[in-house]
């Protein structure tokens, strides 16, 4: 509710929220166990015994990159299906059982994946892992659940339309990916939404969801033993499948310069300047991360927010970040001010931009960087919900269970040269899309 | 099914009491309290320093000046200069943070334990030695301003909170948001700012809570040391204004650019550890715990008339507070059917006693989460320092027992007593097309 939406300032960025974690403390080593079953299925767990409780991420290979344009939506709606209605229980059953244990428990989809997650208390572990194999495998998506479902999220879209953020980002993202499937909302919309059945969503979950295709991570209050107990029980009628083929989407790396604006009755002018930037498997992803540290996922300690808001006073937030993908995502920077102040501010992060692909950083911020993205491995790992998550999409992307001592001799091994040089490569001051959603009268974009 | 109710009733019963992790308690001579919490799971701590200080202890015209303050607090004393603390934090891999509500400002970082000195000595630089640069404050009252309008003025369901809480509050000042309204925050100078620190960041009026992988002998030397020598202070205005009683529904509403019809209906409710305070808490479950809730069932599910409606219990407050409502109308749907679907509910709850099921999951999800919080320590701390705002940390040890005290007699008892209309404050946000 409104009370408790009570936000901070929020200093961290999407490019860390998965792959940037990292660790350096010998004594707060990720003991994981990686199997797979004679299903395919991936299983990845771990034992932490502080308290009675078990946190499961499950990540299925289903996403927006995997639904038709027309239907964009279909992977979302699915996702969102899986929980209300299966082949033994109603919607209002599975609910109900769930919630009368105090459990936790849904799915949703992204670009690249979906994840399903449990969390229940140790003492209901066999009830709470049932309920997740039964929604994970017998999903029927019942026609009326579908109808219904589909006019909350149209609804929840049309309110959303509220938000300049949220107008601002739709825009981006379309303008910057163009037809590649990235570009879309994973809501899909209005239109696309309308176009999808029941039939699609049995075709979806038929062909994406088998074991093969997922990986199942496992942290707390669990044996090994117990756990392959539950495992044996639910999860072994799972069949493995013919794995379904990943496409590649093409995308249009033309570099040309857009504006975007858009006109609302508001006081503040939200805008983003950004364009495509790199993949998660690239090499240079490390030497990204320490150079976005400095330029303006640091927080405080960032330029764009020195300049930005404690200099000029020209905004409450302002950060930039690189989405990085299984394909290509966004770099982009983002920033909400008084519309009269909104060229002043658009002028200023470019020059930052412009300033980090032509000079050197100091030898202070490039240390302040790396000190940052090596040391706040334990933080970002301290609950075993962050742990399930974190596993779980290591093993998505392929970063190997070593991944934590290899993140930090990667990070490590970034120079003064290497941020400059991607700098130059990765950001670009002349061609990018910008959109300001403003009262644009007041705003008079210059761009 | 009554066997299996009862087994799980008893198992509840036994789990928690090994769960609460121990708080152990200290006072300095000049009234500085400080609360401790071990957890060796990993090698980190949290410092949180809580000043008893919020919107509801500020002058006439100049709401915000505690926010302010806060924002202030990270612009440096001569010896760090202006952001300085939160870069050696950043420089650990740690991460720092701070934020005002109506009756408290607490300060946060999250680092490596054996970093945690960091903490301890500027934590202790900034309660006395703030420099409160006039340009500075200037500045950064800009940077309050474009807080303000991204949060609220360009927000529509945000802005509808605002000014139903402002409505619900006439004579206690409650009635203040605590980010300030905005000829308040551009009024607020130096000077206001200097007493207000003054007066409210001593050690006497303020709290640290610890909690990781620390011992808990070293930590309160260490903080004794850095803190020992700063006097208390003298000069805080006592709150003494109530709410009166509310005799009559008021109701407000806004007209702006919006895409769908809101409505907020807030009732006044007393606060923890009020004896009524936690069936409040279980009726706000049996409302609106998820998908199996009333409300999602009545108002979202079935009478499709809504896209979102919760019910919330607001009851960690220092004075009694609210048991507030909202629900986003559904397209197409007028907003007074959702108003009255609203009623409709709380009608029925205090007519019938919610069944046992009902009152026991409720208890159950309280319970899980409070469980499944304890895996932070920043959320041990900050359950502990809650709690310690209210009165003392120690009724969070009571909380759980109390809660599972609560009877459906008592759910329906409480839902009368607080949950009629005389006693309602209603904003409705009308949308408006943009004109333009």
């Amino acid at each position: 509710m409104k009370n408790s939406k009570f936000k901070k300032v929020i200093i961290s960025s999407i490019i860390f929220n998965f792959a940037l974690l990292l660790y350096n403390f010998p004594l707060y080593a990720l003991e994981a166990n990686k199997k797979i079953l004679p299903n395919g299925l991936t299983v990845l767990h771990s034992e932490k015994h502080n308290l009675p409780i078990v946190m499961i991420t499950m990540i299925v290979k289903a996403g927006v990159l995997d639904e038709p344009k027309e239907k964009a939506g279909l992977a979302y709606l699915t996702a969102e299906l899986l929980d209300e209605g299966t082949k033994s229980r109603k919607s209002s059953e599975i609910s109900e059982e769930i919630e009368f244990i105090g459990a936790g428990l849904g799915a949703s989809a992204g670009s690249d994946y979906t994840t399903i997650t449990l969390s229940v208390l140790k003492k209901d572990i066999e009830k709470g892992f049932e309920l997740f194999s039964d929604i994970l495998l017998n999903p029927v998506f019942p026609k009326e659940e579908l109808d219904r479902k589909r006019e909350l999220i149209k609804g929840s879209l049309k309110q959303r339309e509220e938000d300049p953020s949220f107008l601002a980002e739709r825009s981006f993202k379309k303008e910057a990916f163009g037809e590649h499937p990235y570009g879309r909302l994973v809501e899909g919309s209005t239109e696309t939404l309308s176009e999808i059945t029941r039939e699609d969503l049995l075709g979806f979950h038929l062909k994406y969801f088998i074991p093969n295709n997922a990986m199942l991570s496992v942290v707390g209050d669990l044996t090994p033993a117990e756990l392959n107990s539950l495992i044996k029980q639910y999860l072994y009628s799972w069949e493995i499948a013919e794995l379904p083929e990943r496409k590649i989407h093409p995308m249009n790396e033309e570099k040309t310069k857009k504006a975007v604006k858009i006109d609302k009755d508001v006081t503040q002018a939200t805008i983003i300047i950004g364009h495509l930037g790199i993949s998660r498997d690239n090499p240079d992803y490390y030497a990204v991360s320490v150079m976005n540290y400095i330029l303006g996922s640091g927080g405080f300690s960032s330029r764009l927010m020195q300049k930005i808001r404690d200099e000029l006073g020209l905004a409450y937030d302002v950060r930039s970040f690189f989405t990085a993908s299984k394909e290509k995502g966004l770099f982009q920077a983002e920033v909400q001010t008084k519309n009269e102040s909104a060229n002043t501010t658009t002028e200023e992060i470019l020059k930052q931009i412009e300033k980090i692909r032509r000079e050197e950083v100091s030898d202070e911020e490039l240390s302040g960087a790396k000190d940052y993205l090596t040391g706040s491995f334990p933080r970002r790992l301290d609950t075993s919900r962050k742990m399930a998550d974190f596993l779980a999409t290591v093993e998505f992307y392929n970063l190997g269970l070593d991944y934590a001592e290899k993140y930090v001799s990667f990070i490590n091994a970034v120079t003064k040269e290497d941020v400059q040089r991607v700098a130059g490569k990765y950001l670009d001051a002349e061609n990018f899309v910008l959109i300001v959603v403003a009262n644009q009268k007041k705003a008079g974009i210059r761009y | 099914m009554m066997k299996k109710f009862v087994l799980l009733i008893i198992l509840i019963l036994v789990l928690p009491l090994s769960l609460n992790a121990e708080v152990k308690e200290y006072k300095l001579d000049n009234g500085l309290k400080v609360l401790v919490i071990e957890d060796h799971k990993a090698p980190l701590a949290t410092f949180q320093i809580w000043y008893r200080v919020g919107s509801r202890d500020e002058p006439a015209g100049k709401n915000g000046i505690s926010h302010l303050l806060e924002h202030m607090m990270f612009k440096g004393t001569p010896k760090y200069g202006s952001k300085e603390f939160s870069k050696m934090v950043k420089k650990k891999g740690g991460v720092d943070n701070a934020f005002t509500t109506k009756d408290y400002t607490m300060y946060y970082q999250t680092l490596a334990s054996d970093r945690i000195d960091i903490s301890i000595e500027l934590e202790a630089d900034r309660m006395q030695n703030l420099i409160l640069d006039p340009k500075e404050v200037i500045a950064e009252r800009d940077v309050v301003m474009e807080e303000r309008r991204m949060r609220y003025d360009d927000d529509p369901q945000n802005s509808l909170y605002e000014e139903v809480l402002a409505a619900a509050f006439k004579s206690h000042p409650y009635h203040w948001p605590v980010i300030g309204w905005m000829s308040d925050i551009s009024s607020i100078e130096r000077e206001g700012l200097l007493s207000h620190y003054k007066a409210y960041y001593s050690p006497d009026n303020a709290v640290i809570v610890v909690s990781g992988d620390v011992q808990a002998d070293e930590i309160i030397k260490k903080i004794t040391a850095a803190f020992g020598d700063i006097s208390p202070a003298s000069g805080r205005a006592v709150v003494t204004s109530k709410e009166t009683e509310q005799k009559g529904e008021r109701r407000i509403s806004l007209r702006r650019e919006a895409e769908l019809p809101y409505i907020i209906a807030l009732y006044h409710t007393p606060s923890f550890p009020h004896p009524d305070s936690y069936a409040l808490e279980v009726l706000g479950m049996v409302l609106s715990g998820g998908k199996s809730s009333r409300l999602y069932k009545s108002m979202v599910y079935e009478k499709k008339l809504a896209i979102g409606a919760s019910a919330d219990y607001s009851g960690f407050n220092k004075d009694p507070y609210l048991f507030l409502f909202d629900a986003t109308a559904a397209p197409g749907k007028d907003i007074k059917d959702v108003e009255n679907a609203l009623y409709v509910e709380i009608e029925k709850i205090k007519k019938e006693l919610p069944s046992e099921r009902e009152v026991q999951k409720a208890k159950n999800q309280i319970e899980a989460s409070f469980i499944m919080g304890q895996d932070s320590i920043y959320y041990q701390a900050q359950i502990a320092g809650m709690f310690e705002m209210l009165g003392s940390w120690k009724l969070k040890e009571d909380y759980m027992e109390n809660i599972k005290k609560v009877k459906p007699e008592d759910v329906t008892r409480v839902a009368k007593k607080y949950l009629h209309e005389d006693n309602r404050t209603v904003g409705i946000l009308i949308p408006t097309k943009n004109p333009k």
